[in-house]
């Protein structure tokens, strides 16, 4: 193995190069998985619900900023501000119709959202029909050496980060993340102190939903759009926020850091299938090391 | 000691910075009724799911007649013939009573010989108009003594009781006392009680924790009257 | 303990199927008689996670890993032997080993609920990922090229015992798929009321007094698991011959999704149900496949929320407790 390109007298500015994409690459991938898991983490990680629209709201996201994109709304504000918003009104109103119905109820749970999946994906075929919907990413190019990496894929990266950075800060440090995390902890408790369990259910449900969407506006240049993009990404968020354990925060991010580097190397090496199934592959190994995810149980009621 | 039916040489059992159990000595002899009691903390229940195993302990051994268990799986323990009653009761909220018994009796019995074993430990303990019931919608104290046979119906030879009467009436509680006396006549007993009423109508020998580690061995009637034991419950005694 | 006489529920279904086995052939046209033998063997894959979910209580969202395998190795040894027997019997030995070994790293490892979902799903996406790969010459076992996510055509299909020439048509294939289909039913309710079926019943109410009875859960769950692995199997290489195609697909999410969907519409718990729920959602998606009226999606989608909504536990559980409402008071519980 030709290890000495490693050697520091003799270095070769490609090989610097290869090792800053590559990294940039990994960052980009993590990043992904961030943004993708983040709401899911939030929606399974506090209130246990599998939400099988995982995927849709990522998909119904897209579908929102590229839709107001092209009717001439700012593509940023497209992204950041009319997807959320979107979502986060379709999750509070898919919580109070179907979801409050049924909480507790694993299976029912299951097969309800199931069904919204299919009917949201059914719903935007109808409306929008099947071709790919696209828009073009911001930005432009930045070169590395011989290689070119997109900026708005390294400014996903700032944006993940800065997404986990603000969700933690409001669940320590703000009042709302207090009563959203003593909820979770003890419903009972937090009514008798006053707060509205329902109230902070639907709350925290939009909220996870509409971080969702913003990762599906914020993914929409790179992936384009089809009715059918959640199926992509729902097991993917399931596996990473799973694996991480209990700690949402914290968990998710670490699975996503393992996961998506695993991936990406792979996936440069050799081929994207391949860089899949590793992923999938490091999950397994994971939670047989660590059966309750990385954070495991013991770190309940943290972040 | 030869005739030791359980027997532990220096258990320990560490979580993080407290040793929850400390380099515990514990001998019981054949068809002895050990009451093993302490005030909150002691260390009873953790000394109770050591020999259980469901916890593994960081230092020391269990014995059960001479073969050593330690670090043994619950159910390896349970098939070498010990008989558990958790704290909580630990039931098949589903099934009957009858089923309950049938699957403990089961494992070591034919089909024919099981039937038998059913009917004969629920007269034992007076369950049988309930036999066909689902045990979920009984009453605690039932609940208990559904476990109390649940446990006999396997035939264990030694039996480990964690707080058998928990959460009962008085009229409850004396009637158990006198299943586990009824027990004793063929069984070896290890109970674990908080219930002081309760410890007096069934204990002989008595052995009392605190923080971990072992007080006072002692028959029922010495421990009453011991002085340390009074204080340590009355938390006036600072170690052992 | 264990109950003489059958529960009247299941010598019913099982006449039932016999009926339809032996009468089917006569009334329907190929056309239908091939549509219900992809019924029936599906039929067989819903008893599969019936089994392992509805009285294992094993959450595994990747069951179609196992079909997918069973199809696979049929297609595979089928080719290579030019002989359907062993292909058949290797449908089922396989996926059931590969489900033993699987069940070994979980259940030895303490996993359980959610992280036993993931792990499972994630084989099968796994295997997805994999086959579709598998594209290209290079990719072959004995004669039999994978071929990646083209799918390997033009299996041969079922041929009587022996004779490689004498290829079963298409009555005696529903036969063949029928019969199946009985066995696995009945043999699932005899296995359930054997000692193990009820300590695997146990298991499910609660591990760990079953282990404080000297029971050795992790054992019980792997050898459930590895049943249910096997049974899926057989549909898969049912599944396989029914089209003389496999493609990677079989391992996809939408298949594994598929399967779950017809246990929880049809009644987790029960044996029937899976059956019961299979048939309703196979129908559906064919009939309203055809349509043209409003996206098939889109459809399910409303049929599956009312369903939740207004049939929370599942179909054959409502109808028997509509019906022992009707009959008169029954036990609390009891498995088809």
């Amino acid at each position: 193995m030709r290890l000495a390109w490693l050697a520091p007298r003799v270095y070769s500015a490609r090989a610097m190069d290869l090792a800053a994409v590559l990294m940039l690459e990994i960052l980009n991938g993590v990043a992904t998985l961030v943004l993708i898991s983040v709401g899911l983490a939030i929606i399974f990680g506090m209130m246990r619900v599998i939400n099988l629209a995982h995927g849709e709201f990522l998909m119904l996201g897209g579908y929102a900023a590229i839709v107001a994109t092209n009717h001439g709304v700012n593509i940023w504000i497209a992204m950041l501000v009319v997807a959320p918003l979107v979502v986060g009104v379709i999750g509070v109103i898919a919580e109070r119709v179907i979801i409050r119905v049924l909480y507790g109820r694993m299976i029912d749970t299951l097969l309800a959202t199931w069904g919204l999946s299919l009917f949201f994906i059914g719903l935007v075929t109808t409306i929008f029909g099947n071709t790919v919907a696209g828009i073009g990413a911001p930005l432009g190019s930045v070169a590395i050496g011989r290689y070119t990496i997109s900026v708005y894929r390294l400014v996903l990266v700032g944006i993940a980060a800065a997404i986990l950075a603000v969700i933690f800060l409001v669940l320590r440090r703000t009042r709302l993340g207090l009563i959203a995390r003593g909820t979770m902890e003890n419903p009972n408790m937090a009514a008798a102190l006053g707060v509205s369990p329902p109230r902070v259910y639907a709350t925290t449900f939009g909220v996870g939903a509409a971080l969702t969407g913003l990762a599906g506006g914020l993914l929409a240049p790179i992936s384009g759009v089809l009715p059918t993009v959640g199926a992509a990404y729902v097991a993917k968020a399931f596996i990473t926020v799973i694996s991480g354990g209990t700690a949402i925060l914290a968990g998710t991010a670490a699975a996503a850091g393992l996961f998506g580097t695993v991936n990406q190397l792979l996936t440069y090496f050799t081929t994207p299938v391949i860089g899949e199934a590793g992923l999938l592959a490091a999950a397994i190994l994971l939670l047989r090391v660590l059966p309750h995810g990385i954070t495991g149980k013991l770190f309940r009621g943290s972040l | 000691m030869s005739d030791a039916v359980l027997q532990t040489v220096g258990l320990s059992i560490r979580f993080g910075g407290v040793e929850a159990v400390r380099g515990v000595d514990f001998a019981l002899a054949e068809r002895e009724l050990r009451c093993l009691i302490g005030p909150n903390g002691a260390g009873k229940s953790t000394l109770f799911k050591l020999l259980t195993g469901q916890l593994k302990p960081t230092a020391g051994r269990i014995l059960f007649r001479g073969h050593d268990i330690t670090g043994h799986h619950t159910h390896a323990i349970a098939r070498r013939g010990i008989g558990i009653k958790t704290q909580v009761p630990s039931l098949f909220d589903g099934l009957t009573v009858r089923e309950h018994l049938w699957l403990s009796a089961r494992r070591t019995n034919p089909a024919e010989r099981t039937r038998a074993i059913v009917d004969e430990i629920m007269e034992r303990i007076g369950l049988t108009a309930l036999a066909d019931g689902a045990v979920g919608q009984l009453s605690h104290g039932l609940r208990q003594w559904v476990e109390l046979g649940t446990v006999l119906a396997g035939n264990p030879e030694l039996i480990l009781l964690d707080e058998p009467a928990a959460g009962m009436t008085h009229d409850e509680v004396a009637r158990t006392a006198e299943l586990v006396r009824e027990i004793n006549r063929t069984h070896a007993l290890i109970v674990v009680e908080h219930d002081m009423q309760f410890v007096k109508m069934i204990a002989r020998t008595v052995t009392v924790m605190h923080q971990g580690a072992v007080l006072v061995e002692d028959t029922m009637d010495r421990i009453l009257k011991n002085a340390t034991v009074r204080d340590v419950y009355l938390g006036k005694h600072g170690g052992a | 303990m264990s109950s003489r006489r059958p529960s009247p529920g299941v010598v019913l279904t099982t006449a039932a199927m016999v009926a339809i086995a032996v009468g089917v052939p006569q009334v329907v046209d190929q056309f239908g008689l091939l549509q219900l033998t992809v019924f029936a063997s599906m039929c067989i894959l819903a008893l599969s996670l019936g089994f392992v979910w509805g009285y294992g209580g094993i959450l595994c969202f990747g069951q179609s890993a196992f079909f997918g395998l069973g199809g696979y190795t049929y297609a595979v040894t089928a080719i290579d032997l030019g002989e359907s027997t062993l292909a058949m019997v290797l449908a089922v030995v396989v996926p059931a080993v590969f489900a033993a070994l699987l069940g070994y790293f979980m259940f030895y490892g303490r996993l359980s609920d959610v992280y036993l979902g993931v792990i499972t799903l994630s084989v099968t996406l796994i295997f997805f990922n994999l086959m579709n790969s598998t594209a290209g010459d290079a990719y072959r076992v004995g004669k039999a090229r994978l071929n990646g996510f083209n799918g390997m055509p033009s299996l041969p299909t079922l041929n009587v015992p022996g004779d490689p020439g004498r290829l079963l048509d298409p009555a005696e294939t529903f036969y063949l798929v029928m019969a199946f289909l009985i066995i696995v039913y009945v043999g699932l309710h005899v296995l359930l009321a054997s000692h193990f079926g009820r300590v695997v019943v146990a298991i499910r109410e609660n591990e760990t007094r079953c282990e404080l009875l000297g029971y050795d859960v992790r054992l019980h769950k792997l050898l459930v698991f590895a049943i249910g692995g096997g049974i899926a199997g057989l549909a898969g290489g049912l599944f396989a011959n029914w089209g003389a195609f496999v493609s990677p697909n079989v391992f996809s999410l939408t298949m594994t999704s598929q399967i779950i969907i017809w246990v929880i519409v049809g009644g987790l718990g029960t044996l029937l149900g899976p059956i019961i729920g299979c048939l309703i959602m196979q129908y559906l998606a064919t009939t309203l496949g055809t349509q043209q009226v409003a996206n098939t999606s889109l459809i399910f989608g409303i049929i599956f929320l009312a369903f939740v909504l207004l049939v929370p536990r599942g179909i054959v559980p409502s109808l028997r407790r509509l019906g022992a409402r009707a009959v008169g008071p029954a036990r609390v519980r009891e498995p088809a």
